[in-house]
Order: structure tokens, then sequence, then C-alpha cells
């Protein structure tokens, strides 16, 4: 059987080390903090966060205090603010050791398309261009399949891009693949899901 | 040395013209300048660009200066909640140039180091970099982004001493720094001015050289997605 949501995010959270600072995506990705158990792990809020706490209890909101996502959340003993710039500083210097985000389509070689679609609403990239090309490792979450059936790993994007060649890993509802020099590596399938499975319904490379 | 104004329209009082570039602060609703926002509305003035990471929701932040088409250009990285603002943009009404959300920081505060462009990763390969110098260190591409002088900046801090030096609070820093650093002229609304003293130099975020009028107000400080937990029965 395929796994869900939260089991994607739990996935997702093995891959993550003790000591690790981590940068969590909106979407299923926002899940992965659920699962870490006890490793220690630092969250980032790229709005200027290190040490993202859980949401506040009801009335305990303080609007000083959101998380990209622009939701309430609370602080921790080990947060620290900064500022926007040294917030993309750090992303762009490569101390955050992984993003974990969600995708539209990822590509063969590792480009990623998550911001926009031609002729539809855009609403900006946010962070994401910035995140991808500057943290450690890219770890992208999403359903192997679109609402119609088809592939979102693709030999080439057809939507414009968020990176190019960015994505190391990508964890889909059917399993967990990784981005190699040559083509994808399936690395472990979802219960019940075969290789034949995830062949069948990937259209990238898969070798 | 006189920084501090009685209000937001006496702060900038000689400072707006059309067609202006202004840096803002904030993101999202978090550490907006509101009160100088509203100032702006009031003044009338019109087809200004804004540097700002968020275009506000309709009724609240810069949103309330498209309603009255008051702005003609936002350099920012994500818009999507304000209704308003996509209105204008799909007929065509209002210019908007998107940049990745650090790109943009870095630009504000480059510009404000007397950095006029820098080299990034960021955006390489994607429709951000069509178009601009590109160039290889070590064997990496990289595209020149430029720095964000703007005419005017508009900030929000939690605290700041009569001579401008100032802390935020939490979350609110966001762009602040960078947007004020950016300004020919930085006005700064605050919701406590302190006597100078009174802030401890070692925790001064944002020394006062960056700014030049100083106002103190209530702020509605309004919480754009309110989310909470549960209380676990004890």
């Amino acid at each position: 059987m395929p796994w869900d949501r939260n089991q994607m995010a739990e996935r997702a959270a093995q891959e993550l080390e003790d000591g690790m600072y981590v940068n969590l995506g909106i979407g299923i990705p926002t899940l992965v903090a659920n699962y870490v158990g006890d490793k220690d792990i630092t969250l980032q809020s790229e709005n200027g966060m290190l040490g993202m706490g859980p949401f506040p209890f009801e009335g305990e909101e303080d609007p000083d205090l959101i998380n990209a996502g622009k939701q309430t959340i609370t602080e921790m003993d080990r947060t620290a603010y900064f500022d926007s710039a040294t917030s993309f500083g750090m992303i762009r210097g490569g101390k955050i050791a992984a993003a974990i985000l969600g995708a539209m389509e990822v590509a063969e070689n590792g480009d990623l398309a998550n911001w926009m679609i031609p002729g539809k609403l855009v609403k900006g990239m946010g962070g994401a261009m910035d995140l991808v090309a500057g943290v450690g490792r890219v770890i992208v979450v999403m359903d192997h399949t679109n609402k119609h059936g088809q592939s979102k790993i693709l030999k080439e994007c057809t939507l414009p891009l968020t990176g190019k060649g960015v994505v190391d890993l990508i964890i889909t509802n059917l399993g967990v693949l990784e981005v190699g020099h040559k083509g994808l590596h399936i690395l472990e399938t979802a219960p019940d899901v075969t290789r034949e499975d995830i062949r069948a319904a990937t259209e990238a490379r898969i070798v | 040395m006189k920084k501090i104004y009685a209000n937001a329209t006496e702060a900038l009082d000689g400072l707006l013209r059309d067609d202006m570039l202004i840096a803002a602060g904030g993101f999202g609703l978090c550490g907006i300048p509101e009160l100088l926002l509203q100032a702006i509305k009031d003044s009338g003035v019109k087809n200004l660009t804004f540097a700002s990471n968020n275009a506000g929701v309709d009724d609240f932040g810069i949103g309330i200066l498209l309603q009255t088409r008051q702005v003609s250009k936002m350099i920012s990285s994500y818009v999507g909640e304000n209704d308003e603002f996509m209105r204008q943009y799909l007929a065509g009404e209002l210019e908007i140039e998107f940049n990745p959300q650090g790109t943009l920081a870095e630009r504000m505060r480059a510009a404000g180091c007397g950095i006029p462009g820098f080299y990034t990763k960021t955006g390489v390969g994607t429709q951000v970099a069509e178009g601009k110098e590109h160039k290889d260190f070590n064997g990496e591409t990289y595209v020149l982004e430029e720095g964000i002088f703007a005419d005017l900046s508009i900030v929000k801090a939690w605290k700041a001493d009569e001579t401008g030096n100032c802390i935020f609070r939490k979350t609110a820093r966001n762009f602040n720094p960078p947007a004020a650093m950016c300004g020919q002229v930085c006005v700064m609304e605050v919701e406590e001015i302190v006597p100078v003293g009174s802030l401890d130099p070692d925790h001064i975020h944002l020394p006062g050289i960056y700014v030049h009028r100083l106002i103190q107000g209530t702020h509605e400080k309004r919480i754009e997605q309110r989310t909470v937990r549960q209380r676990e029965e004890a």
C-alpha cells in the first residue's frame, strides 16, 4: 500500500541526523517535525528564526512570532532571531544542512519546478529558489503522480524551474528515489509497491 | 539632532513624491510599518514602486495603497494573500518583479552597504536569471544581482532610543534592518521611544545611524494566520 502523507513525512524524518539545522517547507514537509523523535534537530524559519517551536496554545498567539507560512508559532529555549538578510545568508552560505519541500515536477537530473504554472496565477517563489540553491541537501516530498495520474518525475521539467540540478532525494507515496549522475535510483519502495510499479509510474529514467 | 516627530504624517513631511521607490520592512503582516503606510495613503502620493517582500492583505499593509491605486510596481517574493493585488496584476494595472526572497533581502542589504551588485547561485538556470550577467567562480555559475537603492525606507521596530538605536521583537525583525539600510532617508515607527542610555549598547539590533526620523505609536499588529494547538488534559 502506498504511503500516506504522514508516512511520507515519517520517512523523510529518517533522513535527518542529530545536530542538523533544517528548513521545512509548507504542506507535508511541515509534518516531518512530528517524526524527528529523539534527534536533536533545529528548525529554521526563513523569515528570521532558528529553533522554531510548535503552534501556541489558544490565547498565547503573538503577532510578532510567525513562521514562513505566516502562521503563529512559539519559541524554544534555544531560539535565535535575526533579520532576513542574515537568514538567507545562512541559507545561501550552505549552513542549513537540509531543506524538505514539496514539488510540482522533478526531473531526472535534479531540476525542480514548484513555483509557477504559466497561464495560472503566479504568487511568487518566496524563499524556495534561495533554499534549493543554498542548502546542503534538498529532499522533495510529493505524490508520485498528479491528479491526472501522470508522473511528476520527468525526463525534463515542463514548468519553469525553481532550481537547476538541485534535488538530491525524492520521497513519494510509492517510494524513495535518489538523484544519481546517470539517472534516478530506487532506494526503497512503500509496502506492497514493487520496483516495477514505480518504473511504470515514472516518466524519468530509472537506472 | 532631532529625529523624533509627533506622528507619521509629520515624519514623512517633505519626503514623499510621485514615482518614488520605497523600501518597506515586514514579512506578511508581521513587523510592517503600518502607521507610515497609512500616512502615505493619506498623502495621496502615487505611482509608487515598493520593494517589499509581500503586498499585505486587501485592507491592511501595502494593500491599503493598492485600493487607492497609489502603487504601480512591486518588487516582492510572494504576493499570494491579496485579492485586489491579484486583480490589478491580472488586469495589467500593476507591474510585479518577482525576486527570490533572499536575493531581495540581500539587494537591500548590499545597497545599504554601498555594494551595487553581487553574485549569487540563487536562480541560476531559472527565469529569474534570464538576461543577467553570469560568472563562474571555482567551477560554479553565479548570477549578478543589483542592489536596491531606495529613495525612502519605511520600517518598524519595537523600541528605539531618542537617537534611533533600536531593537526588534522576535520575527518582526525580518526585512526591517535591510530595508532601513537601503534608503536615502529612513523613517522608523516604534512601539516605544525610550531615553538614550536605557537600551544596552550591546543589544542594539540596528544602530541609529540608519534611522533619520522616528515616531512612536499604537500598532494594531494584525495576525494573518492564527494557528493554535489544543491543551492536553493535565
